[in-house]
């Protein structure tokens, strides 16, 4: 029976498919999504700095290629062809060990993200999704929580005061916004609608659920917990406003100061990774998957399939663009804003929405309902908030002290 | 016992947790320690998942890996930022450590010894279907409402007596 064992954590359609389609349709899959990731990164790259430069009223790279376009191969070449340079007084395994420490989980969470409906090719229906596995949200919960290895140990084996200062930074940052980035979701989960025997935790079951219409996406339902989930996400993928780890004013570049050549731009890479991933994440539980007005329906189970593929990718695009647009819009805030916002902003919002989404769901059934009453509640939590910190304001010192270990506190 | 993909793949998971597990109370330096434990963590989550235990699995990882231990780390990283942080090993700890480990030893040992027969959960061709469901259920439907309630005032009240002995007190 080793068919129980290969589908022991897989629901729903896999378990029609024989095993060497499953095999087979898997390694394809998995191929060209790790592809395309590491392409999205090198788009991600050279749009990241031509947006910013026409924001910025300059051009930006626009020599190598059509409009510059090859400039992030010209980049990776130059990145391979440096001295891999590793300094006497670091920790030699956990130095060389810490890139892949980060960049491993931001690529392996794409696994349990679907990026599309289903595909049917020769007589099979292929899903278009990795792994449909029945704990997709804890799975990428856990695997985000095991990003900070990388910063933290990186930051500790390179044995250099910004390093480490940077990394403590990061980490307390992750650590924090992780609780948002976690309860921001429970409402969503509480709406979506499985079948007896299925897990609600599943990114597809998620994205099914928001198929009916556009009052069904979740960003619309849940709006206060979508604002929190994403800006957690900027922290969580160390992006400004919340690149304090990296801040170079302070840090030179923080965690990653000791590093060079390609394991520099495995960093590098991390970083763009977990933004595409986490845009895709995004896009699936809070902007309706690959839903699109039922445009996902049209044409036969091979075009849809494709449709539905690239709803997903231009949706992903979008929300990266925001990315970019919120990085050269807003300056960086200083570390205790930071951790304040979090702790005493956005945790509450968060919280306040698996409330008000349980009472106001269990009572009247109405996503509207839901819809306004998590606004109304996140609205008058957050005035409450800044009431109290008004009224307990303490008087702040002539010159706040924010060098060196005072700057993590 | 036949020797399937799964087999392989399971006795892959324990050899890395053993090692690592060994690497953990024999290397000196506390952060190498750490990372080792880590990958401990890691391996005992596989193995929950050879158990079907889908949740336990990922809770494992959130909890101990993605949390506890990052913790562990930062706060090494704190007192100390040097690399030359080395564990001191009395011979009295060696001793008490040795003891507790041989106790429970023996303790699994006679439980493996005295359990008649195993369930083999995947090759009687069982489908079990994802726990995080059932776990929910037993929790929420009032069976184990007020123990669950009773924990999670319980923790709330550590948290809040640790931010406030932590907390510096401010003088006017």
């Amino acid at each position: 029976m080793e068919r129980a064992y290969y589908f022991a954590f897989v629901e729903g359609d896999f378990v029609v498919l024989p095993l060497h389609v499953l095999i087979i349709s898997s390694i394809v899959k998995i191929l060209i999504i790790a592809h395309l990731l590491i392409i999205g990164v090198m788009a991600m790259i050279w749009s990241e700095r031509r947006v910013s430069g026409w924001m910025q009223d300059r051009l930006g790279p626009n020599r190598v290629g059509f409009q510059g376009i090859l400039q992030p191969i010209a980049d990776g070449i130059k990145f391979l062809f440096k001295e891999d340079l590793i300094p006497n007084h670091v920790d030699k395994p956990l130095y060389v060990l810490a890139p892949a420490m980060l960049l491993v989980p931001a690529m392996i969470t794409i696994a349990v993200v679907p990026f599309g409906s289903s595909l049917t090719i020769f007589g099979h229906e292929i899903p278009l999704q990795i792994a449909d596995i029945s704990i997709g949200i804890l799975y990428i919960l856990a695997i985000t929580s095991l990003g900070v290895y990388g910063v933290v140990l990186g930051a500790w084996a390179s044995n250099n005061k910004y390093s480490l200062l940077g990394g403590l930074r990061s980490s307390a940052q992750m650590i924090s916004y992780e609780l948002t980035l976690g309860l921001a979701i429970i409402g969503v989960l509480m709406l979506t609608v499985v079948e007896p025997g299925e897990s609600a935790l599943s990114l597809r079951k998620i994205a099914e659920s928001q198929g009916k219409a556009l009052w069904n996406w979740n960003f619309l339902i849940h709006f206060p917990a979508f604002l929190a989930f994403t800006t957690a996400m900027f922290a969580e993928t160390n992006r400004l406003p919340f690149d304090l780890a990296e801040a170079e004013q302070e840090l030179v570049a923080g965690y990653h100061t000791e590093y060079s050549s390609m394991k520099f731009a495995l960093f590098f890479m991390a970083e763009y990774m977990n933004m595409i991933v986490g845009s895709a994440v995004t896009v699936t539980l809070f902007l309706g998957g690959w839903h699109f007005f039922g445009l996902e329906n049209v044409g036969g189970p091979v075009w849809s399939g494709l449709i539905s593929f690239g709803i997903i990718f231009v949706k992903t695009a979008i929300f990266l663009f925001v990315f970019i647009w919120v990085r050269w819009t807003l300056p960086r805030f200083r570390y205790d804003q930071l951790m304040n916002f979090g702790w005493k902003f956005l945790l509450p919002v968060a919280l306040t929405s698996i409330v008000v989404t349980g009472i106001l769901w269990v009572t009247t059934q109405s996503r509207l309902l839901v819809g306004i009453g998590n606004v109304v509640a996140a609205f008058i939590v957050v005035s409450i908030v800044a009431g109290l910190l008004v009224m307990n304001k303490t008087p702040e010192p002539a010159t706040p002290e924010l060098s060196g270990l005072d700057a993590i506190e | 016992m036949e020797f399937t993909l799964k087999t392989f793949i399971f006795y892959g998971f324990a050899l890395l947790t053993v090692a690592s597990a060994l690497v953990v109370v024999t290397v000196r330096n506390i952060v190498h320690a750490a990372f080792s434990l880590m990958v401990t963590l890691f391996g005992v989550a596989g193995l929950y998942v050879f158990l079907q235990a889908d949740f336990l699995a990922a809770t494992q990882v959130i909890v101990y890996v993605g949390g506890i231990l990052v913790l562990i780390l930062f706060g090494v990283m704190m007192t100390s930022g040097r690399l030359e942080m080395r564990l001191h090993i009395e011979r009295g700890q060696l001793l008490l450590g040795g003891v507790i480990s041989a106790a429970l030893l023996m303790l699994l040992l006679t439980i493996i010894a005295n359990t008649p027969k195993w369930k083999n959960l995947s090759d009687d061709g069982e489908q079990l279907e994802p726990t995080t469901r059932r776990i929910g259920e037993l929790i929420l439907n009032g069976q184990f409402l007020l123990p669950f309630e009773v924990v999670s005032v319980l923790l709330l009240v550590a948290l809040i007596g640790a931010a406030l002995i932590s907390r510096k007190e401010v003088r006017d």
